[in-house]
């Protein structure tokens, strides 16, 4: 009985988000829908931007209207119409509710087979934060302990505001505008995100999670983040939470930017469980993400994701190893069922001597979806002894979904050492059987043997983060088999 | 205990169970000993509720219920335990994170509540001391670059675990060196007692040597063609099964 009733707690929940105040009330503060540069010098004024902040947005606007929108061999999807957009509303309201009580008691069910905190599950269900818990003196507290070690978190809209010297440095340093189509079309209109600033010599004591953040501002349909870390910090960045999370925007654009300067290390985690659409495949959220970091001498980046969500992910968080010395790490779970399809993977572009790249990824196909691995390992003639190791497994359920793997691997030199390795499996009928046969029911089996699949990434999460996105994928697949 | 009666089985439209009879008493232990390809495993995965088999005539009664109507969880909740002939590797999936969720679902099912970490864990180390295992294995993946025997005796181990009432043991001694014979037959002996029985699928006197049965079987071409005491297992291992059938 369990699997339908699942199913239908997912669907309602994602269905009834509308009602439990995960959208916005669209009224006053809304500019009309298209994209010009009136547009810009709206959102741009709206914003209190100073001026360079709109000359950056404006030049990219400019390439943006040079570029072709993009084609791919293994996406299908409706060409998307940038005129239908409105590309501002003020911050969202969300709808308050006064305690949990007046939640939709299946939502709260599902939040609780994901074993969210019972303060994390009234911030998602919108309970009125000051009546229900200081969540607001713990971020205050937090950011009190932040801005002692000089560690600036903030609001990308604050940043331009306040730090507009870091952000002018090192905005669009790592990802330009002309990058990608929708690189630019997001450098152009982006609405907000995070600003992250770690000093020198500084370890960020705790998980910076977007968590306090989106209570201030809420996320954005072209979320920007920045994160800048200084000489031999530590950071390690957490975007994204379990819970299912719809948007009435259909076309997600975000860029995420790191600069790990000498020796630092930077950890970026992330789950992304956006709506999918429905079993048929209609609806849910188009994500088109540029991530990308710059890593210089001896400095460490490190891309952990889990992706479950989305109609159609388009996402290849890379690194540029530009330090003698540097690393890059990606570790990937995307699951894919229904008629999900997802094309990620990763860029590992070593310049410097002796930089190392790792990648790991896993993807999981259901139902009628498509998964690809796409990924490419470069390395220049001036990085000499460089290294790869690249894994890419797939795991199929049933056998009306599909997994491809697109490496790509360009070496200009003939002292580095590129290995890869890929493989395809599908859940065995006689896994199954063996597990059952101890006792193990079909649903709980398929989950042990996905979990034990993932687990070369899920132990790159942090902690909390891992037990969270083990059961996300659990209830991911629940009646997924074939 | 077990009750078997004239049980047909088939499999992509190949007849292989051809009427088999077998009846085994509470703490009893019997042999089946047969050529190769004979119907012995799938006899084995036909008790254990593998559906991959068709069951086209004949009943298997257990404990008074009738077990061809349960799931092969289900089985394995009522006490049904197989070792298999060839042991299945899980990557990624400890030993020990196997055994807990296997050993609380069948809790579950016998409401019973699940084990606290501690106990399990006790309960591990000690057949883990039975069986000779060092404690290294419970954080190694499911049987995966597991050597032949240490699959084995890891089968043993899940038996010793999950207590079942009925062990069907397909070939467990293949694969075991003399002395890994010796351990685990051993510490099947230990597990022996008036209300657990075993079916033991062997090929060779060297198990039935250690772990002396109460019946021997032949099963010769989906029948069970003769039956006897632990005599019979000598008599075979002298002539071969050409001079039975
Ligand atoms: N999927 C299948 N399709 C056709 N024939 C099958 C299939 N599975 C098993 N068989 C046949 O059923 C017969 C019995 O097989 P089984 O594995 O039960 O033999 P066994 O007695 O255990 O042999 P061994 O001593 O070699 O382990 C064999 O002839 C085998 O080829
Ligand atoms: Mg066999």
């Amino acid at each position: 009985m369990e699997k339908k009733d699942e199913k239908k707690i997912i669907k309602e929940f994602t269905e009834k988000s509308y009602k439990y105040g995960f959208v916005s009330n669209f009224d006053s503060d809304t500019i009309p829908k298209g994209l010009s540069e009136q547009t810009i010098k709206l959102i741009s004024k709206k914003k209190k931007e100073p001026k360079w902040m709109l000359q950056k947005r404006l030049e990219a606007f400019g390439i943006l209207k040079e570029m072709p929108p993009p084609q791919w061999a293994k996406l299908k999807f409706k060409e998307i119409d940038l005129q239908k957009i409105i590309y501002y509303s003020a911050p969202k309201q969300k709808v308050s509710l006064k305690s949990l009580d007046e939640a939709d008691p299946e939502l709260i069910k599902t939040f609780n087979k994901l074993g969210i905190s019972i303060e994390e599950q009234k911030r998602l269900a919108g309970v009125a934060v000051d009546i229900v818990i200081d969540s607001v003196s713990v971020s205050t507290s937090f950011k009190d302990k932040l801005a002692e070690l000089g560690i600036i978190f903030c609001s990308m809209s604050e940043a331009v505001k306040n730090h507009g010297d870091l952000v002018k440095k090192y905005i669009g340093s790592v990802v330009p505008p002309k990058d990608n189509y929708f690189a630019a079309l997001n450098s152009a209109v982006f609405s907000d995100g995070s600003f992250c600033y770690i000093p020198k010599g500084v370890k960020c004591p705790m998980e910076l999670s977007t968590y306090f953040r989106i209570n201030e501002a809420g996320t954005g349909q072209f979320e920007r983040t920045l994160i800048i870390a200084e000489e031999n910090s530590t950071v390690s960045y957490l975007e994204g939470c379990t819970a299912p999370q719809r948007d009435e925007n259909q076309l997600h654009a975000a860029i995420v930017e790191i600069v790990a300067l000498d020796s630092s290390d930077v950890k970026y985690s992330t789950v992304q469980n956006w709506y999918p659409g429905n079993k048929d495949g209609k609806g849910g959220v188009y994500n088109f993400v540029t991530k990308r970091g710059i890593a210089y001498r001896n400095a460490k980046i490190s891309w952990t994701q889990v992706e479950t969500g989305s109609s159609i992910t388009w996402k290849y968080p890379s690194c540029i190893l530009k330090g003698d010395g540097s690393i890059g790490e990606f570790f990937s779970i995307a699951v894919t069922k229904n008629y999900q399809q997802a094309d990620t993977g990763t860029k590992m572009i070593h310049m410097g001597k002796n930089t190392k790249s790792t990648i790991i990824s896993k993807g999981i196909s259901a139902g009628f979806s498509n998964n690809s691995y796409r990924g490419l390992v470069k390395i220049n003639r001036s990085a000499k002894k460089a290294r790869n190791f690249s894994q890419c497994d797939s795991l199929l359920m049933g056998d009306k979904c599909g997994a491809h793997t697109f490496p790509y691997i360009d070496v200009k030199n003939n002292c580095s050492i590129v290995e890869h390795e890929a493989t395809t499996s599908k859940i065995g009928e006689d896994q199954l059987f063996y597990c059952n046969q101890r006792g193990i029911p079909e649903q709980e089996a398929i989950a042990l043997i996905v979990n034990g699949y993932c687990k070369d990434v899920l132990q790159k999460l942090p902690m909390e983060f891992a037990v969270e996105a083990r059961k996300l994928l659990e209830i991911t697949l629940e009646d997924s088999v074939g | 205990m077990l009750k078997i009666e004239n049980l047909h089985c088939e499999i992509e439209g190949n007849s292989i169970l051809k009427g088999i009879n077998l009846s085994i008493g509470s703490g009893e232990t019997h042999a089946i000993m047969g050529p190769n390809g004979s119907g012995k495993s799938t006899l084995s995965s036909v008790i254990a509720g593998d559906e991959s088999y068709e069951i086209t005539s004949g009943s298997i009664q257990f404990l008074g219920k009738d077990l061809l109507d349960f799931s092969a969880e289900e089985r394995a909740h009522l006490g049904v335990f197989l070792s298999f002939q060839y042991p299945i590797e899980i990557p990624g999936v400890s030993v020990s994170n196997f055994l807990k969720t296997a050993l609380n679902e069948c809790r579950k099912a016998n409401d019973l509540p699940p084990l606290s970490a501690r106990d399990m864990l006790a309960l591990m180390k000690s057949n883990l001391e039975l069986l000779q295992m060092n404690s290294d294995f419970l954080s190694r993946s499911m049987n995966a670059g597991f050597s032949g025997g240490e699959k084995k005796r890891n089968e043993i181990f899940q038996l010793a675990m999950l207590e079942p009432k009925i062990c069907v043991l397909d070939e467990t001694d293949s694969g075991l060196d003399i002395d890994a014979l010796k351990v685990v037959a051993n510490g099947v002996n230990k597990l022996r007692n008036n209300s657990r029985s075993f079916l033991i699928i062997t090929h060779y006197q060297r198990l039935l040597d250690h772990i002396s049965p109460d019946h021997v079987h032949v099963l010769v071409g989906g029948k069970i063609i003769k039956s006897g005491g632990p005599e019979l297992a000598l008599e075979l291992e002298k002539n071969g099964y050409d001079k039975l059938c």
